[in-house]
């Protein structure tokens, strides 16, 4: 049982991964960075009941209201760069480079 | 002061020998702060003391008012010297009060102020020493150095740089005295050094003018030369012996076996010292040059007191130099042909100065004779009297030039050469003191009795014949397939026949100068008279010092004369052990013991005197001489030699500076400089630094996918790290 759901979660978290390092969408990197998230959080559920206790599902909780914060923070700064850039595609937006 | 409390002349004025060089030097801090204030207004045109001053209707107020000061200066610069030998001479007599066995038995009277370097098992205190030895070069640094003080009040008094000049000659007698009193090397080499740069402060006094002040240069990179051997042989007696305290010195050598290396090495280096600071082959090219400085400062500096420095160095080392015959042996070569060498050059030259310049190094180079021979009391002897002919000799013709600078300022000719001797001449009408005192001194520097330079060059040429021919510590030597003895003839030689060049140098000097018609000019010609008295009393004292500076040391000989050897008495603590192990006699024997060849050898070098100033006398014509700049008959080759004395600052200047500048800009600085240090260096590290941060850079792209790739692959190291590694 703890077995499939480890896996489970790896497979999301290795999806997430794999889309934010191949998407170029700010929205899509948004959407693999919470596929990651909720993979941890899996995690965090799976093992917690393994053992028996519930500091794991307390840390899910923290978890997930840090990611909801960080969504908003997220979107209004993707809604910034759609503003002034005109397009959310991160290729194009390299002003940082060194 | 420890063990000092239980001498002999402790408690006595010798306690207040810290107080020697203290005078002069606050005789520099005050006339070296007067020099430094604004110049005053001086109390109008012309001169006070009359002299000279009446007819410069003419003169611009720059050259004839009185330096800025003057009256004050003229008061501290000598007074405080003047202090200074009284000061000596109450000590003199301290010394002479106490019984002289309870003298030697106690041995030198060592003073210790301060520490200085407690370094390890390095110890050097500031201490002075007192002994026979350094008391007679205090008495001659101070004496002599009041009546030149004297002098020069009325030879620069003109001078805008008045006060400079007398700061500069305290000070300069300041670190003679330290030279002289330092109880350990280290503080000898202070007083070594101090003196080297009040000859360069002194020498390009005159600074304005370029060639002045690479004059001063030049005395103090060649010095430099010297000093390195000096300090080499400082290093290598602390390493040996663990000491550099000349008493404790003189014990440790007592473990050196005669001719050992390390003494022989120790004394060549020595030697180098010397031999810069004495102006000896191959470093004497200096001394020439100094000429370029005020005519005093020739006769204090560069004649009667520092470049005989090397001399008293030598003795003082004297216990070193018995260990080492051979050394010593290279030392009485190189004195015998440096002597030789420049009495030949001095055949030739026109510049009055320059003459008595290379008659310097010549006599010089009889004292090192002497000094090598191990007859220390004989060069102590000479530098005594040199001190008193050559200085008169330097003062005189100081009164000459300043005569002739008169003269041509008087007429606005103040281009003219004065110190040539073809504009000179038949000045022994216009200035008869000068004329009388500088022929007393001409006959003792040519060895005729009884004047002073008589005794001193008979007792070093006896000494060394003595050497040669006696079995002496020389004798078991050999050298280029010769024999120690055998080499001494040859320096005995060299002693007559440079004996014979110095009288008639000297004598050419003085029929130019004096004799004959004057060539100075239709309109100088009235102009010139006497130097006022502050000059010619200071050259009296001379005259008589010069006279009878021979009583100092009667040779047996002459013992109805007076007291026979005192000098070699009074040294004889000092320098008796060491003079007598190298003549190969026993400690103590008499030094000065009549006999019939002494007199043979004393006849041989006065009729070689004689004849040299006859020879003079006969060969010369002063009469066929022009002024300096009028068409005169052409040179000889020889001629030309002499006088450029054999092109050796010719091919110093091609084989050793030229070479020496081309190796500097071109490896030095372009190569090491520019190439290494600014290339390689400075701009290699700016260029490396900046390569690094272009690089960083680069890893810098701004896109966020790269930056989340370098995330992951670096997350993914580090698991593999920590499950793996």
């Amino acid at each position: 049982m703890i077995a499939q759901a480890l896996v489970i979660a790896a497979g999301l978290f290795v999806i997430g991964v794999v889309g934010v390092l191949t998407r170029r969408n700010a929205l899509v990197l948004f959407m693999c960075v919470e596929l990651m998230l909720n993979a941890v959080n899996l995690t965090f559920v799976a093992l917690s009941r393994l053992h028996g206790g519930t500091l794991g599902q307390a840390f899910v909780v923290f978890v997930m209201t840090v990611a909801a914060a960080e969504a908003a923070v997220g979107l209004a700064i993707v809604i910034a760069v759609f503003r002034h850039f005109g397009t959310v595609d991160l290729r194009n937006i390299s002003l940082l480079r060194g | 002061m420890g063990a000092a409390s239980m001498h002999p002349l402790a408690g006595g004025p010798a306690a207040l020998i810290w107080l020697l060089p203290v005078l002069p030097l606050l005789g520099f801090l005050i006339n070296g702060a007067l020099s430094l204030l604004p110049a005053a207004r001086t109390h109008g045109r012309g001169a006070p003391e009359g002299a000279g001053g009446t007819d410069d209707i003419h003169g611009g107020p720059a050259h004839d008012a009185l330096a800025p000061y003057a009256g004050l200066v003229s008061i501290i610069g000598p007074t405080v010297i003047g202090l200074a030998f009284a000061l000596a001479a109450t000590v003199f007599a301290s010394m002479l009060a106490v019984p002289r066995a309870a003298l030697v038995a106690a041995g030198p009277y060592v003073a210790r102020y301060a520490e200085w370097m407690p370094a390890g098992d390095l110890h050097v205190d500031w201490a002075f020493q007192l002994d026979q030895l350094s008391m007679v070069m205090i008495l001659v640094i101070t004496g002599v150095g009041t009546l030149i003080h004297i002098f020069s009040i009325g030879y620069m008094r003109r001078d805008p740089g008045y006060a400079r000049y007398f700061a500069y000659l305290n000070l300069f007698v300041a670190f003679m005295l330290v030279l002289v009193l330092g109880a350990n090397y280290p503080v000898m080499f202070i007083g070594w050094e101090g003196v080297g740069l009040a000859s360069y402060l002194l020498i390009g006094f005159w600074f304005a003018e370029s060639s002045n002040a690479s004059a001063g240069r030049k005395a103090f990179i060649v010095n430099r030369v010297g000093d390195f051997g000096l300090l080499l042989a400082m290093f290598l007696l602390f390493a040996n012996f663990g000491t550099l305290d000349f008493v404790a010195l003189n014990h440790a050598y007592a473990a050196l076996a005669v001719g050992s290396s390390l003494a022989t090495l120790i004394c060549l280096f020595l030697f180098l010292g010397c031999a810069g600071k004495s102006a000896q082959i191959p470093l004497y090219i200096w001394l020439p040059d100094a000429m370029a400085g005020p005519t005093p400062v020739s006769a204090l500096i560069h004649a009667a007191t520092m470049v005989t420095a090397g001399v008293y160095l030598v003795a003082r080392s004297g216990v070193l130099f018995a260990l080492a015959p051979a050394a010593s042996l290279v030392v009485a070569l190189v004195g015998a042909i440096t002597a030789l060498f420049a009495a030949t050059v001095g055949l030739k030259q026109w510049d009055i100065k320059k003459v008595l310049a290379y008659s310097t190094i010549s006599q010089l180079g009889y004292m090192f004779m002497a000094a090598g021979v191990g007859a220390y009391t004989a060069a102590v002897f000479h530098l005594v009297t040199h001190a008193f002919f050559k200085a008169l000799l330097f003062l005189g013709a100081g009164s000459v030039i300043y005569a002739l600078h008169e003269a041509y300022h008087a007429t606005h000719r103040d281009d003219e050469d004065a110190q040539d001797m073809r504009n000179m001449g038949g000045l022994r009408r216009t200035m008869p003191v000068t004329f009388v005192l500088m022929w007393a001194a001409t006959l003792a520097i040519a060895g005729v009795p009884p004047f002073a330079g008589f005794f001193s060059k008979d007792q070093i040429l006896g000494a060394v014949f003595e050497r040669a021919s006696s079995s002496s510590a020389f004798r078991e030597l050999s050298f280029l397939g010769l024999s120690g003895s055998a080499w001494l003839y040859v320096v005995y030689a060299i002693g007559l026949i440079t004996a014979l060049l110095t009288a008639v140098y000297m004598t050419r000097m003085m029929l130019y100068t004096f004799h004959g018609a004057n060539r100075t000019g239709e309109g100088e010609r009235p102009h010139l008279r006497e130097a006022p008295w502050v000059m010619t009393a200071p050259l009296a004292v001379l005259g008589v010092l010069t006279v009878v500076g021979g009583w100092l040391n009667i040779p047996a000989i002459a013992s109805f004369a007076g007291p026979v050897g005192a000098l070699d008495r009074w040294l004889d603590p000092v320098v008796g052990a060491p003079s007598a192990s190298l003549a190969g006699a026993r400690a103590g024997a008499e030094p000065h013991a009549a006999s019939s060849p002494e007199a043979m050898l004393i006849g041989a070098a006065v009729a070689i005197a004689i004849l040299g100033i006859v020879l003079a006398v006969v060969l010369l014509k002063p009469a066929r001489l022009v002024a300096k700049d009028a068409y005169a008959a052409p040179e000889s080759g020889v001629e030309r030699t002499l006088r450029h004395a054999y092109y050796v600052d010719e091919a110093v200047d091609r084989g050793i500076a030229r070479p020496l500048m081309t190796f500097s800009r071109n490896v030095l600085w372009r190569g090491v400089d520019g190439g290494i240090i600014d290339g390689l260096f400075v701009r290699g590290s700016a260029l490396a630094a900046r390569g690094a941060g272009w690089l960083g850079s680069q890893a810098q792209s701004g896109s966020v996918g790269n930056y989340a790739w370098v995330v992951a692959v670096g997350a993914l190291v580090v698991i593999g790290v920590v499950a793996f590694g």
